[in-house]
């Protein structure tokens, strides 16, 4: 419960932060106030989608950027032209996408199309499983009447 | 029911509807939601039951819903056959299971079944969940399953495996023992994927324990050689730049190609980390250095500001050892002052600030300060504290003329949106106590400041009037002008000031009015007792007190006049005494008028404090009450005659005034706070021993203690009563008996004194006073920085200063270096132990506490061996428990072949193929420290 709370209190203090950014100006902003020594954090804004990137010296900056990148193609594919909807209503396969990208906090994936082959395959047993539980359900509840 | 349920129950996406439809009240709307959802999720239908779970892991992520308490039905969901709820029930443990979860020590068994599954894709849900909920148990009874996912032929699975190592080494050291040497042969692999995963890893531990990770500088050496990669790349350059600082050798070999990446490659990413590996971690290559610093001016240059930004994140790396790259783009740097961006700005600020140096900070401060002026507050206060902090280091190092430096501070000080008043009131404060040159200019500051009323309606300058006021009343014999400093004190506005710096202010005061009176009083003594003068007897001796107002209005001068006076004698210059009586006659009766004002002006200032509630300044206010009565009755003794009241009466009056002075006088110097550890305990002492016998001791001696003691033998160092030679008859015996006790205490307990090193503290003598200004400097205010840095970074000689530096008092200097503790973390340490354990070969034994039982220390020689064994097909746990090659004979086996590869006349080519074997398992004991990286690649 607490660290649902801290997670939160970031949340908020990040918000903060970028809001007051302006457009022109770079992707990097001092974290190390908000999230301790080391903490480096790199931001990337679609029309109204933010996208955060919190990393320590053991990445590369631009890197990071590139990151972003990767991801928002991927989401792109996997909805035809992101918007805020798509990720709001899709939770499920917002965390599908970035399990296959980082593991760990390690970066275990950057081409979007195998990121993408994997989210399809993973999409589909899910269709799968769950169209046979939908047809033994309605069997079941046919005869339980 | 679970029919009814089931059709009416709420999906996620009915509950994200819903709560998007709530404007207001959204709080009710979600615990009305989890309660529905901890009905469902008690349902024996999985399908009810998931979707309830998904709802909650929803709720938890966005809204912070606790879901501790459904932490069973999480496992519940994860052992469900079907895909689609293995996930939720994944994604919810990954999400709320942490090192306290009581349930978590109930999925083993299920992270078990779902690792050594058929579905790669339910493998990878359990790799994925392990990677982030590990705990030691876990770690440890799934180290089997992950070990045999290291050999897995779906690339998918295996770069998983891999990355889950992380956690798993971090977790349970002894992992290393079983998987460090697939771990390593992945570096070798074929796929890029694995490569990349496998870097990543090592990246990791390096950054923790680079020294640990040396042997394996060949395997590292040939990726950064081979790869096409750019994230593999990456990753091996920040490996390197770990492991050059520590292997001389190893920087000879990794420079090249690491200029070479730099020049091919047309990825920035890439391109910025050769850079950064270079200026961190091999700026002895110049050319090297050199190449790297081009690179960093195309970032520079470019209009991405983030390029910009990482430039001169670059530069200022590279600024630590090769001032020269700064100077090379200092037009570009200094033109990212005004940039829009925040970052920008402030990166480039460190970078002008890295090149101030003795020789143009003057200027720089100058250009800076006119910077700050025009920058938004929070800028402004970047620039101010980086001048602050730049001028004040190492003991104001780069500072040669402290009368500039405090006149730069006075003007910082009214920068209206300067919020850095602590740090330059500590500064203020410090420079007096360190740099007595300074004193004059630093009180002549200080009245700039203390008499401007507008200043007193700043809060932000407050701390920094504290300051000036104590300096103006500790220093009050620089003042040109006494009276002008008390009436500041004292002026109205000080009502907005907080209680304590008020008392800060009427204690100043008070030092301020002995001062004059001490001053005033001593002179009549001078006039009275050495110097005759034809018209002193008519005054003193037959003037009736009615015709005192006459004489006043005759005498009456500008306290200016009287100002200078002071000026003259407190400058130190000698005054004949020719000219002392001719100023004394006027100037006598013109003070005496303005010390009657003054002290009028301090009681009617002051009245409103006696009845104060601060304490503080209740009782300040009080002392200076008193005192100024005490002025008053002996300045009405000298407008009667000096023979109408007691001889004695006067007398006391003045002699408590001349203790006062002489008590406020004796200087603050600072001590060291290693002072008392310098003192030796002498031999037989014992500390803790009664000391009521002392009494007794102390009554035979019968110290001529005098009843006004003086520490230090101030009166002999340019203050006005000696200065003009006058000293008061009863007060000299006084004065020097204690410096004769004071002399023969130093004498006798030298060692109790500070050392040689702060002798110039007790030294009789000022230097000089910096009078004569160099002013050799250009004054033009539109004169740009890039010209500043031109001449005095480039050239390495000293300049020619008009004047020496004047002693800054230092101390303790060794003690802050002698503080520095080393600290090493346990946890890293047993993973070091275990790593070093395995690349070595030692046979040392595991620093892990020995908690297991003897069940899992049979299972760990079960992985011992199979580390050791070359047989890659094992893949149940029953195998491993029954694996019969022995790690010692491996071990034994690899040990012979590497003193085969350590003979003189080795063929490389066939180590290349079995440096693996070498340098996983191949004991290096006997290799020394300097040895670790086997010589081939060298």
């Amino acid at each position: 419960m607490k660290t649902v709370e801290k997670q939160h209190d970031l949340i908020r203090s990040v918000y903060g932060v970028l809001s007051s950014r302006a457009e022109t100006v770079s992707n990097f902003v001092n974290a190390e106030s908000i999230f301790g020594p080391d903490a480096r954090l790199v931001y990337k804004h679609f029309a109204t989608l933010y996208f955060v990137v919190i990393f320590d010296s053991s990445e590369n900056e631009l890197a990071m950027l590139d990151l972003i990148q990767v991801f928002v193609e991927t989401l792109d594919k996997c909805f035809k032209n992101v918007c805020e909807l798509d990720i709001v209503f899709n939770f499920g396969k917002i965390h599908t996408v970035l399990d296959e990208i980082i593991l760990g906090g390690q970066v275990i994936e950057t081409n979007s199309t195998e990121v993408m082959k994997a989210v399809d395959e993973i999409t589909k047993l899910e269709s799968a499983s769950s169209a046979i539980s939908i047809m033994t359900k309605s069997v079941s509840a046919w005869r339980s009447r | 029911m679970s029919i009814m349920d089931n059709l009416f129950q709420r999906t996620l996406e009915d509950l994200i509807k819903g709560l998007r439809l709530q404007l207001v009240g959204e709080s009710s709307f979600i615990s009305k939601a989890l309660e529905e959802i901890r009905r469902e999720i008690k349902s024996t239908d999985p399908d009810t039951k998931s979707t309830a779970l998904q709802k909650l892991t929803y709720l938890n992520s966005i809204y912070a819903v606790d879901m501790s308490f459904a932490a069973f039905h999480v496992a519940e969901v994860m052992g469900s056959s079907h895909f689609s709820h293995k996930k939720i029930g994944y994604l919810a443990a990954s999400q709320s299971f942490h090192d306290a979860t009581d349930v978590i020590l109930l999925i083993t068994n299920q992270l078990r079944k779902d690792l050594t599954c058929g579905n790669q894709f339910e493998v990878c849900l359990a790799l994925e969940c392990l990677s982030k909920i590990a705990t030691l148990d876990l770690a440890r009874d799934l180290t089997p399953e992950v070990f045999t996912l290291l050999a897995s032929t779906k690339i998918h699975v295996r770069k998983k495996a891999i990355a889950v190592l992380l956690r798993l080494f971090n977790k349970y050291s002894d992992a290393v023992k079983v998987c460090f040497k697939r771990l390593v042969e992945n570096l070798d692999s074929s796929d890029p994927q694995s490569v990349s995963a496998t870097v990543g890893v090592f990246c990791e531990l390096t950054s923790r324990d680079p020294k640990a990770y040396l042997p394996l500088a060949p395997e590292f050496y040939r990726v950064l050689v081979d790869s096409k990669n750019n994230w593999v790349l990456i990753k091996v350059l920040k490996i390197f730049a770990k492991l050059a600082p520590l292997e001389p050798r190893l920087t000879k070999r990794v420079v090249e190609p690491i200029c070479e990446h730099m020049g091919r490659t047309g990825a920035k990413s890439l391109m910025f980390e050769c850079v950064r590996t270079i200026v961190t971690s091999l700026a002895e290559y110049e050319s090297a250095v050199k190449l790297a610093v081009a690179k960093t001016r195309e970032f520079l240059i470019d209009e991405d500001p983030n390029l910009k930004y990482l430039g001169l994140q670059a530069l200022a790396v590279v600024s630590q050892n090769h001032l020269w790259a700064v100077l090379e783009n200092k037009e570009i740097v200094i033109k990212c002052l005004s940039d829009l961006d925040p970052n920008i700005r402030l990166e480039s600020l460190r970078l002008v600030m890295a090149m101030v140096s003795e020789n143009n900070v003057v200027e720089m401060s100058r250009v800076l300060v006119n910077y700050a002026l025009k920058s938004d507050p929070e800028f402004c206060n970047e620039i101010v504290g980086y001048i602050l902090s730049t001028c004040s280091r190492n003991y104001y190092e780069i500072i040669m003329d402290f009368d500039w430096y405090v006149t730069l501070l006075g003007e910082i000080s009214r920068i209206p949106q300067c919020q850095l008043g602590e740090e330059i009131e500590s500064q203020l404060i410090d420079i007096a106590l360190r740099v007595k040159d300074v004193r004059p200019r630093l009180v002549h500051v200080g009245r700039e400041l203390l008499i401007d009323p507008a200043l007193l309606g700043n809060p932000l300058v407050h701390r920094i009037l504290s300051a000036v006021a104590w300096i103006s009343g500790e220093y009050v014999e620089f003042s040109r002008n006494p009276l002008e400093l008390i009436e500041a004190l004292m002026q109205p506005r000080t009502n907005l000031l907080p209680p304590a710096i008020r008392a800060v202010y009427v204690h100043s005061g008070l030092k301020i009015l002995i001062f004059c009176a001490d001053y005033f009083l001593s002179k009549k003594e001078a006039i009275i007792s050495e110097l005759p003068d034809p018209s002193l007897p008519a005054y003193t001796d037959h003037k009736p007190p009615s015709d005192f107002d006459h004489n006043k209005d005759l005498y009456v001068q500008s306290a200016d006049k009287l100002a200078d006076e002071f000026h003259l004698e407190s400058g130190g210059e000698t005054v004949s005494l020719g000219e002392i009586s001719s100023s004394v006659s006027s100037g006598k009766k013109m003070a005496l008028q303005s010390l009657f004002s003054l002290v009028n002006l301090v009681e009617k200032a002051l009245a409103p404090f006696l009845v104060s509630c601060e304490v503080e300044l209740l009782e300040r206010a009080r002392n200076i009450y008193a005192f100024s009565e005490l002025i008053k009755q002996e300045l009405h003794g000298c407008i009667r005659t000096t023979e109408s009241i007691s001889e004695e009466d006067k007398q006391k009056n003045y002699g408590v005034i001349k203790a006062m002075q002489d008590a406020l006088s004796e200087e603050l110097v600072p001590v060291s706070i290693s002072a008392q550890e310098r003192v030796h305990k002498p031999d037989g002492l014992i500390l803790n021993e009664n000391l009521s016998e002392l009494q007794l001791i102390c009554d035979d001696l019968q110290l001529p203690l005098p009843a006004i003691f003086s520490l230090g033998d101030r009166n002999s160092k340019g203050r006005i009563v000696t200065s003009s030679n006058i000293q008061e008859k009863g007060d000299l015996p006084l004065s020097n008996e204690s410096t004769s006790l004071l002399v023969e205490h130093r004498k006798r307990h030298g060692l109790y004194y500070l050392p040689p090193e702060s002798i110039d503290v007790l030294s009789n003598e000022y230097p000089p006073a910096n009078d004569s200004k160099s002013k050799d400097y250009l004054n033009d205010e539109a004169l740009d920085l890039a010209i500043l840095t031109e001449h005095s970074l480039s050239s390495k000689k000293k300049p020619t200063h008009n004047k020496p530096r004047p002693v800054v008092i230092k101390l303790d200097e060794a003690v802050e270096v002698r503080d520095v503790v080393e600290c090493f973390e346990p946890k890293e340490n047993t993973l070091f132990g275990a790593v070093r354990d395995v690349l070595h070969g030692g046979d040392t034994i595991s620093t892990l506490p020995q908690s297991e039982t003897s069940v899992s220390g049979s299972r760990r020689r079960g992985k011992e061996r199979i580390s050791g064994s070359a047989s890659k097909n094992m893949t149940s746990t029953e195998n491993i428990e029954t694996g019969k090659s022995s790690i010692r004979k491996s071990k034994t086996r690899l040990h012979g072949k590497e003193r085969r590869h350590r003979s003189p006349g080795r063929n490389s080519q066939k180590i290349l193929k079995e440096k693996t074997g070498q340098v996983a398992v191949g004991p290096l004991t006997e290799a020394a420290e300097t040895s670790v990286i086997p010589d081939f690649l060298l």
